[in-house]
């Protein structure tokens, strides 16, 4: 078991190795000079000169990135351009609603779509099945932000129950900060409930096929017991996949659900950081989202054990 | 039907006129049709059939776990006098378990894998007693003991896969037999399991059924297993029963055209007198072969599994080499290797002269058709999507041979399997299990080979089927002067086919000699313990004419 961690922990260097060479150099290879957009429409030539060679742009591209990848093995992520602060500053700020809007998410996701799932599946092929099968189909196609303008639209301006947009701080206040998640939480978490749901049912319809749910049932235990304490169980290793890759789209989720809501999160610094070419901001919140995504699939893979005593790593 | 009830106790299975609907368009209107059979307290009765013939059909019905496409359309169950056909889910849900239980043919998927087997038996407990925990616990120590599992504690905690399949299935017994169920149907329980195991196993059941006086309902298509355990049996065939009666008439002298044959089929377990010859050249000769799997990690030591050490074998043309042996013994991984599936990694091969053990994968591939394999499950060892014309032709097209020529070759091979050379445009799915094998036979002779292993390529087979194939493949061996290597664990098939027998066991061969003299006067301790474990071994099963 340790042993599997700590390889799976070296494996990650050239994972993320691979990831910052790319991320250097998609944005270095970008037309448009970084230096040129901080400095503004009006600046003369010698301003853009003095901001690229204080910012290291006129080195040789090599020296940039090891001076860059020197100063993020420091800890020291650089100063953005555009936002005149720290990064590690900037991200600190924007981490909670991110976190708070993927928590939720997760949260909601699994505990609509693993019943979903496993009733779709004791209930094959009826109406339920159906339903649970046509949402999985909607929920895949339509896009988060139409989503999103609708439950607005109903909830927030047409019903009144919940605000349209904004952020409040979980210390500041819990209620406003729970008011203002729930739409945002629930637009996100439609494409994850689709994605569980399926492939809960599907795991579970194969499991329902094994020879110890019929053992089950010969000893006697009732519906429910058979389908939550056998079949679940044994179903867990694929939905759990889908769970760990689904992170990765949820990343991609909140860009856009921070964007409808006007929520201050990692997605909407992304979207602005990108707008203004402020490459610090922009490599650091990719090789974040990175480690993000290897570090969770890695969790992902450990807690296989705690569902499946044949997983021995 | 006449039994003698000397027993004056009310039997505890009474089927009357039972009859299941199969789905709308399947080969036949009913799975059972009107079977009538009764269990006694303390008896034992065998239900004999050969696949589709209904009689796992009829066991599930009794437990009220039917697939739902299938109804019983009329009759009665009655257990201890009690129509279960007419009880409602909860009152079955009742019953499991504390009037009638059942063990199932695979031990190694009947588990629940990720369930300690001490909470799986719990579960029973728990679902059907007042008991609480510490007396559970208890209770479950005492029947794993009863059913002779070793340090019981350590069982309990343990999961499935820790255990071996014997002990599995002794798991399987122990969570049946632990309320004391008046009624136990075993559906196949010792197919899966080795012969040694398997003796265990029947002894096991016998010993617990006569101690409490359970009555059980087991089903198997092994006459040797009747032979062994059976009081009474009874004869299943496309869903009717066709005769019943105490085990020794029925074995000795059974009055239906199809008990007889069934019957008649049963290899014996003595060899025939197939006169050794030395005479032609050595196709094959193994020197030292050997197979080691070794896994390593980064702070363990590495684990080392040997699959196989030291063999050395070797066959003449015309004649059949069988390796004998229990499952993990090495004797599929031998004919691998042979056939340089896996490569081996120590000793030579010498194929006629070549030595092929060591040759690289291109030097190899003209040498590839020499060797052709048939395998055991001919239900997934043929491509569903492409007709079995374009199988067998697949590989002498890949030899250079044109594709009329090809096709010319197939519809003659078709002939020599027996079947019609016009459905070579037919899918695998549309034909029976023994046609599949005859295809995959001809599959592997369209090669020409100068040797033809068979894995096990009779051991999914029906017992009449497998004759039938055994007889085809001999036939064969003598027509084209082929080598054969017989891989089986089947000692009465064994006997039945090859000239030369191999036992093996733990990756090595512990006897090696002709067929007469391995099964004869067997030399070595393991040889002897297997043949003592062979189910109906003191049971000559008799031929008779096809009434």
């Amino acid at each position: 078991m340790l042993d599997f961690i700590i390889r799976r922990l070296i494996a990650i260097i050239p994972v993320l190795t691979v990831v910052a060479v790319f991320v250097f150099l998609m944005l270095r290879l970008t037309p448009g000079d970084p230096a040129a957009v901080i400095a503004g429409d009006n600046a003369t030539s010698d301003q853009i000169a003095d901001i690229r060679n204080k910012l290291g742009l006129d080195e040789p591209i090599w020296t940039q990135f090891v001076i860059w990848i020197g100063n993020i093995l420091q800890g020291n992520f650089g100063e953005s351009f555009f936002f005149k602060k720290t990064v590690a500053e900037l991200i600190a700020q924007r981490v909670e609603p991110t976190l708070a809007l993927a928590i939720c998410t997760l949260v909601i996701a699994v505990a609509v779509a693993v019943p979903m799932g496993v009733l779709a599946a004791y209930r094959h092929g009826s109406l339920v099945d159906r339903f649970v099968m046509g949402f999985s189909v909607m929920g895949f196609s339509v896009p988060v932000f139409v989503i999103g303008y609708c439950l607005i639209y109903v909830f927030a301006i047409e019903l009144g129950w919940l605000p349209v947009q904004g952020y409040v701080r979980i210390g500041v206040n819990f209620w406003g900060f729970l008011e203002r998640m729930v739409l945002p939480s629930v637009t996100l978490a439609v494409v994850f409930v689709a994605l569980i749901a399926r492939m809960t049912r599907a795991s579970v319809l194969e499991v329902l096929n094994e020879d110890y749910i019929r053992t089950a049932r010969a000893k006697g235990l009732s519906n429910r017991v058979v389908l939550m304490r056998h079949a679940l169980r044994n179903a867990a290793v694929p939905i759990l996949t889908v769970i760990g890759l689904g992170i990765a789209g949820l990343i991609g989720g909140a860009v856009v659900t921070e964007s409808v809501y006007g929520l201050p999160g990692l997605g909407r610094l992304t979207v602005e950081a990108v707008l203004s070419r402020d490459f610090p901001t922009i490599q650091t919140v990719i090789l974040l989202f990175s480690v993000v995504y290897v570090v969770i699939n890695l969790l992902i893979d450990i807690s296989y054990t705690l569902f499946d005593p044949r997983i021995r790593y | 039907m006449s039994d003698k009830m000397t027993d004056t106790k009310r039997p505890v299975l009474e089927v009357r006129n039972l009859s299941v609907t199969l789905p709308a368009g399947a080969d036949r209107v009913n799975a059972v049709e009107k079977v009538s059979f009764t269990v006694n307290p303390g008896e034992i009765v065998c239900l004999v059939g050969e696949s589709g013939s209904g009689k796992s059909v009829i066991a599930f019905t009794i437990m009220g776990l039917l697939a739902k496409a299938l109804k019983p359309s009329s009759g009665e169950i009655l257990l201890e006098g009690e129509n279960i056909l007419a009880a409602d889910e909860s009152r079955l849900r009742e019953l499991r378990c504390t009037r009638m239980s059942m063990i199932f043919q695979e031990p190694m998927t009947a588990l629940n894998p990720v369930m300690t087997c001490g909470l799986q038996i719990d579960e029973v407990l728990a679902t059907h007693t007042q008991l609480d925990a510490a007396e559970r616990k208890s209770k479950i120590i005492a029947i794993l003991d009863r059913v002779k599992l070793p340090e019981p504690e350590r069982i309990y905690a343990s999961y499935p896969h820790q255990l071996s399949g014997g002990q599995r299935q002794r798991i399987m017994i122990a969570m049946a037999l632990v309320l004391d169920p008046v009624l136990l149907i075993a559906d196949e329980p010792t197919t899966a399991l080795d012969v040694t195991t398997q003796a265990e196993i029947l002894k096991l059941i016998a010993e617990l059924q006569e101690g409490q006086g359970t009555g059980v309902l087991f089903i198997t298509h092994d006459f040797g297993v009747v032979a062994e355990i059976a009081h009474r049996v009874a004869v299943l065939r496309w869903g009717e029963l066709v005769e019943m009666g105490p085990t020794e008439k029925i074995l000795s002298r059974p009055e239906h055209a199809y008990t007889k044959m069934l019957i008649s089929s049963v290899p014996s377990i003595h060899p025939v007198h197939r006169g050794v010859r030395k005479d032609g050249p050595t196709v094959l000769r193994t020197e030292k072969l050997g197979k080691t799997y070794s896994a390593s990690a980064f702070f363990q030591k590495a684990r080392v599994v040997k699959a196989a050490v030291d063999v050395d074998l070797d066959i003449r043309k015309g004649e059949t080499l069988g390796i004998v042996g229990e499952s993990g013994s090495g004797k599929s991984t031998v004919a691998r290797c042979i056939a340089r599936l896996i490569d081996p990694t120590g000793g030579k091969i010498f194929l006629g002269d070549t030595e092929i053990a060591t040759m690289s994968a291109g030097k190899l591939r003209p040498h590839r058709r020499r060797v052709q394999i048939v395998f055991q499950d001919p239900y997934r060892s043929m491509n569903p999507r492409i007709t079995i014309g374009e199988s067998i032709i697949e590989g002498p097209m890949n030899f250079g041979l044109k594709r009329d020529e090809a096709l010319a070759r197939a519809r003659k091979l078709m002939e020599t399997v027996r079947l019609d050379p016009n459905s070579l445009d037919r899918y695998p799915h549309q034909f029976s299990g023994g046609q599949r094998q005859r295809i995959c036979i001809a599959r592997a002779l369209a090669m020409e080979p100068e040797l033809l292993i068979a894995d096990e390529a009779v051991s999914a087979l029906d017992v009449s089927v497998q004759k039938q194939v055994l007889e085809l493949l001999d036939e064969i061996r003598v027509r084209l002067n082929l080598a054969v290597l017989f891989i089986t664990h089947d000692l009465r098939v064994a006997a039945q086919i090859c000239d030369y027998v191999a036992v093996m066991s733990k990756g090595r061969v512990v006897e090696y000699g002709s067929a007469e003299q391995v099964f004869g006067s067997p030399r070595d301790d393991y040889t002897k313990a297997l043949f003592a474990a062979a189910p109906g071994r003191n049971w000559e099963f008799g031929k008779f004419a096809a009434a």
